[in-house]
């Protein structure tokens, strides 16, 4: 489970070396949009060079590639599909090109001996996309769904807001599907960089809905977002409480039991199982 | 010979000889201050006053830099020197800055062949690399300078003080006028024991409030049209930085000084003027406030933030030896609790009370750190001089807390290595090194790394943060230095800690 | 003649350029040309060898750029200046 995950422009040295400096909880080095046409050619390069130096054990490693129906995609693929990463991001994601790649992966696994299985991040910004979101949720090797809140605002031919209603249909059907299929529900990034206060409202709303983690464009964005989606110590206790009060009631034999003044049910005791894993996970215990 | 840290110094100078050596010995030495006898003091020119003293071969001049970059007073005297083709002069500037280009053919042609100061970068300090100085440099810290004036080790024959307002007597402050630059702190020391001391202004005005520069010390009144330009001297506001890697420097220091028990009630705090220092500021605050913290002091150059936070009560009061911008001024003029202090009340370490010594936090810089963390701020890795301990050694000795915080690598160079360049302040006074890849704690502070031991920050030995830049750029090959020695770092006792040694001439 | 070149002058980057030569050539310029200059250089030899290249002029101005960018443009550099 992800809470943060930082894009990173793959033709930009000094950035790419950064990677493991910030605490995103995932890197996405990015093929497409952040690098221009004419340098492609360099930024997959330099991405392949850099995956042979730099390991980057404690992140998840993603890598952006260019539109499958582009000339660049099965390049992307040949060159950095393998070992080092863990998933594909895949731009303007429908349920065919995500069957569609998930084919190649399969023979690409095969070619290279892989023993890795590589993971596909869908992203939705279409409203085709948005339609299928519940086929692209459960095809084969999809552990996430990603809104591309800006394309998908020019498909609906409207504009992007600060309160978003306009994408507002878009960001709860990501989060069902994802839900629906246990996977990560990211929300589309939060593009005034300098207006924290802006990206903290409007996660805390996101966050609301379901969404689970968002994207950062900048790594100032990071600690609020990771903060947001995590437990905070308030929520840890109190589940550290019930987890302990569930032990307690298996020891006695007690059925029923409570937790401050609260009978506590089969989700309560679920809910809190998920929060003590996060704590874990993200070292916060 | 070398010294305790294994640096070489020249045999005829006094050796640093490590923590528990220094201050062992003496009692604080005091020349007597020399008040002046003159009533008629106004001069009306340099030239005039060059012939009254008389100023001749051989004499010690002395200034401040609380103008900095904006100063005209050193390269006014600079042109009297040159006229009159004065030899073997010694120059004891606080501070130069690449506005005093025109020392460089002084030094060249020998008009100038020694000189005692804090701090230097631009043309002048390439000039004495190159080699063209007669003597070695002398470096000094603030607290040192005030040390060596008032004991006599550096005899001053005539002191320029430039002085934003004066009376026709002498008494002065630098808050009002068109070169207004706040604190004259490092022009004390100087004020009392120089032979003869010459006030330059460019505002003449009565009923000077607060009076720094005392007319009973001051022999003569130069008025001139402009002692400085005022963009020089207040170089613009620094801002705390944006960018995210020293952003998350700044956190991580902050996290530590929380970490190891540091934001208390009555703290005392200091820092720097950088980005990355600023930010820490900007953190500090908001951690205070939300702790309801009221500190007891900042102090070291001020800047607009920390105006901010004694304003807002979170320190009450403020100790300034440098204001570094016009809010800094401002606050100089209007709070009560914003004091101004002379480089000795600040760092001398022969002070009864200097205010380094009540510190609990300092935050610093450094362009290259050691294993044993020492730290150089003086220079690059080439060897050329590119700052100078200014209030470093002296706050890095006095705080509780010490904390360097810088990146561990910039453009394919470590900023840790095997062996700092030069060495300015002594590593047994270092005790924290925050980058963006790791925090180390000196070895020596075993009570910090038990208060850490159960944190989340990523706390590494200083040996592995080298490994770590060494597995990033590669190993750089070594820069072999001349050998001739062209400058020496002199610690705030009087003691060498470190030679300073000529560029190579391919060096460019 | 056909010339081949990628990076960029922004820090931690380098800007190489190929182009046909009657042997190997290298000239390098940096920012950290003492303590890296022959690291840089062997680089770019080890990456000419591994292409089996051995008609080639390569310069590279380098504002501190470690060796996987070194190598990652000269390659790129080398694609673009084609047969």
């Amino acid at each position: 489970m992800r809470r943060s995950l930082l894009f990173i422009p793959a033709n930009s040295p000094a950035m790419l070396q950064n990677a493991d400096v910030f605490a995103a909880d995932a890197v996405i080095f990015d093929l497409e949009d952040a690098v221009a046409l004419s340098e492609k050619d360099a930024a997959l390069d330099l991405l392949d060079q850099f995956l042979n130096k730099f390991k980057l054990n404690s992140i998840e490693k993603i890598v952006r590639i260019n539109q499958l129906d582009s000339p660049f995609s099965l390049l992307d693929l040949k060159l950095i599909a393998d070992e080092r990463i863990d998933t594909i991001m895949l731009p303007k994601a429908t349920s065919g090109n995500t069957l569609s790649l998930a084919k190649k992966l399969d023979r690409i696994e095969k070619q290279k001996h892989m023993t890795k299985t590589i993971k596909i991040l869908p992203i939705i910004e279409s409203a085709k996309s948005v339609i299928e979101v519940s086929m692209i949720a459960s095809s084969q090797r999809v552990n996430g769904l990603l809104l591309g809140g800006e394309d998908l605002a020019t498909d609906l031919e409207v504009e992007r807001t600060e309160a978003g209603h306009e994408i507002f249909l878009s960001r709860a059907m990501l989060i069902l599907a994802s839900k629906a299929n246990k996977i990560d529900a990211i929300d589309t990034p939060y593009t005034d960089i300098k207006n924290e206060d802006g990206l903290k409202k409007d996660t805390k709303f996101s966050k609301g809905l379901g969404m689970n983690a968002r994207v950062c464009i900048h790594p100032n964005q990071i600690d609020a977002i990771n903060e947001i989606f995590s437990p905070n110590k308030n929520e840890i206790e109190h589940a550290k409480k019930i987890i302990n009060a569930y032990q307690d009631s298996l020891k006695t034999g007690k059925g029923a039991f409570s937790v401050d003044g609260k009978m506590i049910d089969k989700p309560i005791i679920e809910r809190a199982q998920k929060v003590i894993e996060k704590a874990e996970q993200w070292n916060l215990l | 010979m070398k010294n305790s840290l294994n640096r070489i110094i020249p045999n005829d100078m006094k050796a640093y000889k490590g923590m528990n050596q220094i201050f062992k010995q003496k009692n604080r030495k005091l020349v007597a201050e020399t008040l002046t006898k003159n009533e008629k003091k106004q001069v009306d020119s340099l030239r005039i006053l060059f012939d009254l003293i008389p100023i001749t071969d051989g004499m010690t001049l002395s200034f401040h830099h609380h103008l900095r970059n904006g100063d005209g007073i050193i390269n006014m005297v600079l042109n009297e020197i040159k006229t009159r083709n004065l030899k073997n002069m010694t120059l004891a500037p606080s501070a130069i800055f690449p506005i005093n280009e025109p020392m460089v053919d002084l030094i060249k042609n020998k008009n100038i062949t020694q000189i005692f100061t804090n701090y230097m970068n631009g043309p002048v300090a390439q000039a004495i690399g190159d080699g063209y100085l007669e003597k070695p440099v002398i470096m000094d810290t603030h607290g040192g300078r005030a040390r060596a004036i008032e004991s006599g080790e550096l005899i001053i024959d005539v002191a320029f003080i430039g002085v934003p307002c004066a009376d026709i007597n002498g008494n002065g402050n630098g808050l009002e006028g068109k070169s207004a630059c706040g604190t004259l702190g490092y022009a004390i020391a100087d004020m009392k024991y120089a032979k003869h001391k010459v006030v330059i202004t460019d505002y003449i005005t009565t009923n000077i409030k607060p009076i720094e520069i005392e007319s009973k010390y001051i022999d003569y009144i130069i008025k001139v049209d402009a002692i400085g330009e005022s963009e020089g001297i207040v170089s613009g506001t620094t801002k705390p930085t944006k960018d995210p890697v020293q952003l998350k420097i700044a956190k991580d220091t902050i996290k530590l000084i929380e970490q190891l028990g540091y934001i208390e009630q009555e703290m005392s705090f200091q820092t720097g003027a950088g980005g990355t220092s600023l930010a820490v500021a900007q953190m500090l605050k908001d951690r205070m406030i939300e702790n309801k913290i009221k500190g007891s002091f900042a102090s070291g150059g001020i800047t607009a933030y920390l105006v901010d936070m004694h304003e807002y009560g979170l320190f009450k009061r403020l100790y300034d030896v440098q204001c570094f911008d016009h809010e800094a001024i401002a606050s100089l003029r209007r709070n009560a609790n914003h004091y101004s202090m002379s480089a000795s009340k600040y760092a001398n370490p022969y002070e009864k009370s200097p205010v380094v010594n009540d510190l609990d936090i300092v935050i610093l810089g450094a362009t290259e750190i050691d294993s044993d963390f020492n730290v150089n701020v003086t220079t690059d890795s080439n060897g050329l001089i590119i700052g100078g301990s200014g209030g470093h050694s002296d706050t890095a000795f006095g705080a509780k807390l010490t904390i360097i915080t810088t990146n561990l690598i910039k453009s394919r160079t470590s900023i840790v290595k095997d062996h700092v360049t030069t060495i300015t302040t002594p590593g047994e006074t270092v005790d924290c090194l925050v980058t963006e890849r790791g925090i180390a704690i000196n070895p020596k502070r075993t009570d910090l790394i038990k208060k850490l031991a159960n944190s989340k920050l990523n706390i590494v030995t200083i040996d592995q943060l080298l490994t770590i830049a060494h597995d990033l750029i590669g190993i750089p090959k070594k820069i072999e230095l001349n050998q001739k020695i062209i400058g020496l770092i002199r610690y705030r006792d009087g003691s060498i800690v470190d030679s300073i040694y000529q560029l190579r001439g391919d060096q460019k | 003649m056909k010339i081949g070149s990628a990076g960029t002058f922004e820090s931690n980057d380098c800007l190489i350029t190929v182009k046909k030569h009657k042997k190997i050539k290298i000239d390098i310029k940096s920012i950290v040309i003492e303590q890296f200059g022959e690291q840089i250089e062997q680089v770019i030899r080890a990456t000419l060898k591994e292409l089996k290249i051995e008609n080639i002029y390569v310069a590279c101005n380098d504002k501190g750029a470690l060796d996987y960018t070194i190598k990652a443009r000269l390659l790129t550099a080398i694609k673009r200046m084609g047969e």
